[in-house]
């Protein structure tokens, strides 16, 4: 890997990041101070307490988990844009599968920062004209006919990003596999922490991958 | 101040953040196009990498207007669309705002009135989902220089390695899939789902493959994903009845 261009999008993704965490604290201090409504420090404690024991932990996993596979900028960019596991994870590893590209090589970082900073853009911007349509558009999200479609979005996506991966791994892919499907049909209640799960699976699948390399099984 | 959630002073604040997280999108997106071509990749694949992508990407955001749907009952427009186009995701901002709802006994289904409980419930989403965004800045390097060490050391287990990394991710989320089927033939309609989707990603694989339709490469997943949503919605009546 070029390490003039990895170091450099390490330091321009460090000012673009900060410069975001920023403007995020910023949001909540402007309202506070346009409003002239600071809310209570008990107020807030305890709205976290419900939820920053479980999603810090996410993030700093998240961080270990993602981070290896995104490559250099697109992770200034996917833990800046969000939805990194339903649509910025997804598109990267299919972007890179189809130009033959391997993740972490210098190729990879190109591919893979396209597809994030891209999908950010899309994403971006069918939001914003979804939010100026609102009204218009509210009768055909809320329709009850559509509704299936988007409970149904992950399996619709893993369904076709999985097809390509495991058939290519299919050894490797065995151990984690069964795991997962095992262990949600024993504890179905872990689906709402799947967040945390990934990076079990990704221990899983490596543990397992050692040790077919090591036998030479793979 | 009255406060309104819907305040044109909300939409310009939520108008400031867009155009930021664009600006980065396509400062990352030009630069890594530029290297692309420095270091001899072929335009036509990082132009097919961009459409490929854009046209994969529509549906999952349409999907996160939704979140902002759910959650504009309570706290209006402007702040959904802030926190689902920075770092968020439904499944942190809708637990935020519930936890804190709770914690000052507000309900949600009522459009929030009061301007401390909103900014209160703002500072908990905010707060709530930063920690990424201060650990990557910090350790990202490292953690690379880490897996650059283990490819070095040897290149087909560093491959491996990596492979498995997103094999672990693609597990938890097939797996996710299989929760439900106790509950009957209800529950097996994600898994129908994500069969269907695979079952069309194949044919698309054999028309790029056999059919020489090399151009379905570029849209084979947003395809499959788009077509198995279309299923969806066509056996879920069927099943449920």
């Amino acid at each position: 890997m070029n390490t003039a261009y990895n170091d450099k999008s390490h330091f321009y993704g460090r000012i673009w990041i900060l410069t975001a965490l920023f403007i995020l604290l910023s949001v909540p201090a402007a309202i506070c101070l346009y409003y002239q409504a600071w809310p209570a420090g008990s107020a807030v404690l305890k709205g976290l307490l419900g939820v920053a024991p479980i999603y810090w932990t996410v993030a700093v996993i998240e961080v270990f988990t993602y981070g290896p596979m995104l490559g250099t900028g697109g992770s200034y960019l996917a833990f800046v844009t969000g939805n990194i596991t339903n649509i910025k994870a997804p598109a990267a590893l299919s972007a890179m599968e189809n130009a033959g590209v391997k993740p972490g090589s210098e190729e990879g970082e190109v591919v893979s920062t396209l597809a994030i900073a891209t999908s950010s853009i899309v994403t971006t911007l069918v939001i914003a004209l979804g939010v100026l349509l609102l009204s218009a558009l509210t009768p055909v999200l809320n329709s009850p006919a559509l509704k299936p479609a988007f409970d149904n979005i992950l399996p619709a996506l893993f369904g076709g990003l999985a097809v390509v991966y495991i058939s290519k791994n299919w050894k490797l892919s065995l151990t984690p596999l069964l795991f997962m499907i095992v262990l949600f049909l024993l504890v179905p209640s872990l689906s709402s922490s799947v967040g945390i799960l990934v990076p079990v699976g990704a221990l899983i699948s490596l543990a397992a991958a050692r040790i077919m390399y090591k036998k030479n099984w793979i | 101040m009255n406060f309104n959630p819907n305040s044109s002073f909300l939409f310009i604040l939520a108008a400031l953040v867009i155009v930021f997280v664009v600006a980065q999108s396509v400062f990352f997106l030009v630069r890594a196009y530029r290297h692309g071509i420095a270091i001899g990749m072929e335009r036509a694949k990082l132009q097919k990498t961009v459409l490929s992508t854009a046209v994969f990407t529509i549906a999952p955001a349409v999907s996160i207007l939704l979140g902002i749907l759910t959650l504009s009952k309570f706290l209006g427009i402007p702040l959904p669309w802030i926190r689902l186009s920075v770092v968020g995701a439904i499944t942190y901002e809708l637990p935020a705002a519930t936890s804190t709802a709770q914690a000052l006994g507000l309900s949600l289904s009522d459009t929030i009135t009061d301007p401390k409980a909103y900014t209160a419930i703002a500072w908990v989403m905010t707060l709530g989902i930063i920690p990424g965004m201060i650990i990557i800045p910090l350790c990202l390097k490292k953690i690379q220089g880490g897996i650059m060490k283990i490819k070095n050391k040897d290149s087909k287990w560093g491959d491996l390695f990596m492979t498995s990394l997103f094999l672990g991710m693609i597990s938890a989320f097939l797996g996710m899939v299989f929760t439900d089927v106790r509950s009957g033939l209800q529950g097996w309609i994600p898994i129908f789902v994500l069969l269907f989707s695979a079952l069309m990603m194949g044919i698309c694989g054999i028309l790029i493959k056999v059919c020489k339709m090399k151009w379905l490469e570029t849209y084979a997943l947003a395809i499959s994903m788009i077509l198995a949503m279309i299923f969806a919605t066509i056996i879920t009546p069927v099943i449920i009845g």
